[in-house]
């Protein structure tokens, strides 16, 4: 107790003292988990920051750190970015979580955005973008693609996003092709090019044609175009393996929301929310479609996109069972985001178990 | 020309020598490279050594931080030199700490939410064991079969990596975590939390043990008879050999310490700063320890320092990235260069340089 209110003085103090000499340009922080350079994750937050930087110019000041374990060293981190007087720090990964919460209980004045939790406090608000949605589309390519009715999907760890993302793939590719099949591999990682190109060529060898991946390296596109199958961009439009293999992608654009954040810490207006944004508001984005797409699939996604947009269609809709065969959703039934958050089942028709 | 001599004995002055020289070095070399990316190389030089010490915003955070930083780093290295000093080459520290705080966290979060004093000691008991238990598989495979110990204690420490990843997301998982990967966190958890134990010190139990290593280590090596026979295997094992020492007790006892101390050192860690078990858990300390280890030159004080030392390049690395936006990657090319230059440096320590005038043959 004491500790805290001896940290919360010092920040006090060192605020009013920034205040003197720096005629309060709000001061962003963003802390990474990965290098800025890792071509996935953390190069896509960096990329926002710099384009919100570019969008405040001098108005803003922007610091950043990269390659923060998550952890010990986080809590460190975060707590040397609030001592040198930054107003609002963007923590942009899972991890941070704990870490986060820890730092902006002893300084309430700054203001905190945890990327992909869903642990909340006056001054910490959480984001998320619904990836899902995105998914949804690439899904319903993989289905349409696919000659050997079997698409393989690469997932990292078993938490709700993926399993989310798994989901949403199946029940699409399904809506596509009715006898489609899934077979999932996990790697255990987020990034390790051998690991996912390990990992697609075993998907391939077990018949698959088309691969999904929720990693962030081009490694399994590059495995796929020697072996002319199809995959897709991830987190970023991976361009260079445009028309094919890669014939559309899921982009994470954080950009928008950042700008409009740090806007509300410069009007004054900010406050804590949780953002779970998907197509609609431009946090996910869907790359372009190239390749072989026949002209109705191309048009029966872009409407799926525009519907998804609009709000008129949730990937999550009804009669939809657990693989177990229980019911789920029944007829017209739309997944609440409480489910969603926390889901750790498949759906029926996917194959294999959950690891544990 | 320049010739180097071999001398007959290490010099005692180049011993002590070679670690400042090898500081000074690092901040010329690294103001250089700092000036090179554009950046102002004295007040980058400052702001990783001195500001963490006496920056009037971040001195009363940043000291005590150093502490933190540094207890692992020193329990483990004080470990390794153990072992370095006998000839056995722990490289997997980095594993034994994972399985240090696995096998602790384990034994506590079996109890949840027990309210007991008794609860912490056994945890670090069981976190010691952990360390130690796979220690014993590289010194079971060396000694049984003949095995490379680098080779088998480095292989082991990315099969500790899946054992922490399927901990944290499955069998170790917070049950109220929504499904996110990642134990329940100690620090809510009172009668375990690890914490400072005077307020604003930094000073946690494993902050006091890397402590009592360090002068343990000292009395081991410098007046009992297992620390004469585990140097006398590392600097003449035939001889050690005639005496009676036997190889096969040495390499157990040296992995057995070297374990049992990082085990100790991932426990602390995972009650303590870090809170909790997560996929990310560990973030290299068992390898960096190896730097401390021979900065310090394998002796317990000299590793006490360099601990220290290392603990001030990381937090004020940080600073300069913080204040200076220097990117993340120079500040470990600096780190590096840190051991580099110690060990180019070393030649002075078993070499003369001679300048002689021209031979005639």
């Amino acid at each position: 107790m004491k500790r805290r209110t001896l940290l919360a003085s010092a920040a006090a103090l060192s605020l009013a003292a920034g205040a003197g000499f720096a005629q309060d340009v709000p001061k962003i922080g963003f802390v990474y988990v990965g290098p800025v350079n890792d071509g996935g994750w953390s190069q896509h937050h960096h990329e926002s920051a710099m384009k919100m930087k570019e969008h405040f110019g001098d108005a803003i000041e922007l610091i950043e750190q990269e390659s923060v374990p998550e952890g010990a060293d986080a809590e460190r981190v975060l707590t040397q970015m609030a001592l040198s007087g930054a107003d609002l720090i963007f923590t942009t990964s899972f991890g941070y979580m704990d870490p986060t919460i820890n730092v902006a209980a002893k300084f309430p004045d700054v203001k905190f955005e945890h990327a992909t939790g869903y642990k909340q406090a006056p001054n910490v608000s959480v984001y998320s973008a619904r990836f899902y949605e995105g998914r949804a589309i690439t899904g319903y390519l993989a289905g349409a693609m696919t000659k050997t009715n079997k698409i393989g999907y690469i997932a990292s760890f078993p938490i709700p996003e993926v399993i989310r993302g798994i989901n949403s793939s199946y029940i699409h590719a399904k809506k596509a092709n009715p006898d489609v099949e899934i077979a999932v591999v996990w790697i255990s990682t987020w990034f390790d090019p051998a690991k996912e190109a390990d990992a697609t060529q075993a998907l391939l060898d077990q018949g698959a044609d088309v691969v999904l991946a929720h990693t962030d390296s081009t490694a399994p596109l590059a495995v796929l175009e020697k072996a002319g199958a199809y995959g897709f961009g991830q987190a970023a439009d991976m361009e260079e393996y445009k028309p094919e293999p890669r014939i559309s992608s899921i982009i994470d654009d954080w950009a928008p929301y950042y700008i409009e954040r740090v806007q509300a810490v410069i009007d004054g207006s900010w406050e804590s929310v949780n953002t779970w944004d998907g197509i609609g508001a431009g946090m996910v984005g869907i790359g372009e479609f190239t390749g072989p797409i026949p002209d109705d699939v191309v048009a029966t996604v872009t409407q799926m996109k525009e519907d998804i947009a609009s709000g008129a269609y949730h990937p999550f809709t009804g009669p939809l069972n657990k693989q177990d065969g229980s019911a789920w959703l029944a007829e017209g039934e739309v997944a609440d985001d409480g489910t969603l958050a926390g889901m750790s089942f498949y759906v029926e028709g996917v194959t294999g178990d959950i690891p544990n | 020309m320049i010739r180097l001599e071999k001398r007959p004995n290490p010099s005692r002055l180049w011993t002590a020598l070679t670690p400042v020289l090898a500081v000074v070095l690092t901040m010329l070399v690294g103001g250089i490279m700092f000036a090179l990316l554009g950046k102002p190389p004295l007040e980058a030089i400052r702001t990783i050594f001195w500001d963490p010490l006496f920056h009037p915003q971040f001195a009363g955070y940043s000291r005590p931080q150093l502490l933190v930083k540094a207890g692992p780093l020193i329990l483990i290295a004080i470990g390794l030199s153990v072992g370095f000093r006998a000839g056995i080459w722990n490289i997997g520290a980095e594993g034994q700490y994972i399985m240090g705080a696995v096998c602790g966290a384990a034994v506590g979060l079996a109890f949840y939410p027990a309210d007991t004093w008794l609860l912490f000691p056994l945890m670090a008991i069981a976190g010691a064991l952990g360390g130690w238990a796979w220690a014993m598989i590289p010194a079971f495979l060396k000694t049984r079969f003949g095995t490379n110990e680098i080779l088998v204690s480095l292989m082991l420490v990315y099969v500790a990596e899946n054992i922490l990843a399927s901990a944290s997301a499955g069998w170790l998982r917070n049950p109220e975590g929504m499904g996110f990967p990642g134990s329940r966190n100690f620090k809510q958890w009172a009668s375990v939390y690890n914490d400072e134990l005077v307020i604003n010190t930094g000073m946690h139990w494993g902050v006091v043990a890397a402590f009592i290593a360090v002068i343990a280590a000292y009395v081991l090596m410098a007046r009992h008879i297992q620390g004469f026979n585990i140097r006398l295997t590392g600097e003449a094992p035939r001889a050690a050999r005639f005496s009676g020492v036997s190889p096969a007790r040495i390499i157990f006892l040296c992995l057995g310490i070297s374990g049992a101390l990082a085990g100790m050192a991932g426990l602390f860690e995972v009650t303590g700063p870090a809170g909790q078990i997560s996929i990310d858990f560990n973030s290299g300390y068992g390898f960096t320890a190896i730097i401390v280890a021979f900065l310090g030159r394998l002796n317990p004080f000299g590793i006490l320092l360099a601990g220290l030392l290392m603990a001030l390049t990381y937090i004020g690395g940080e600073l300069a990235q913080l204040m200076l936006g220097l990117p993340g990657a120079s500040i470990q090319l600096f780190q590096g260069m840190l051991l580099f230059f110690l060990l180019a440096t070393d030649v002075f320590t078993n070499y003369r340089v001679r300048l002689t005038g021209r031979e005639v043959a």
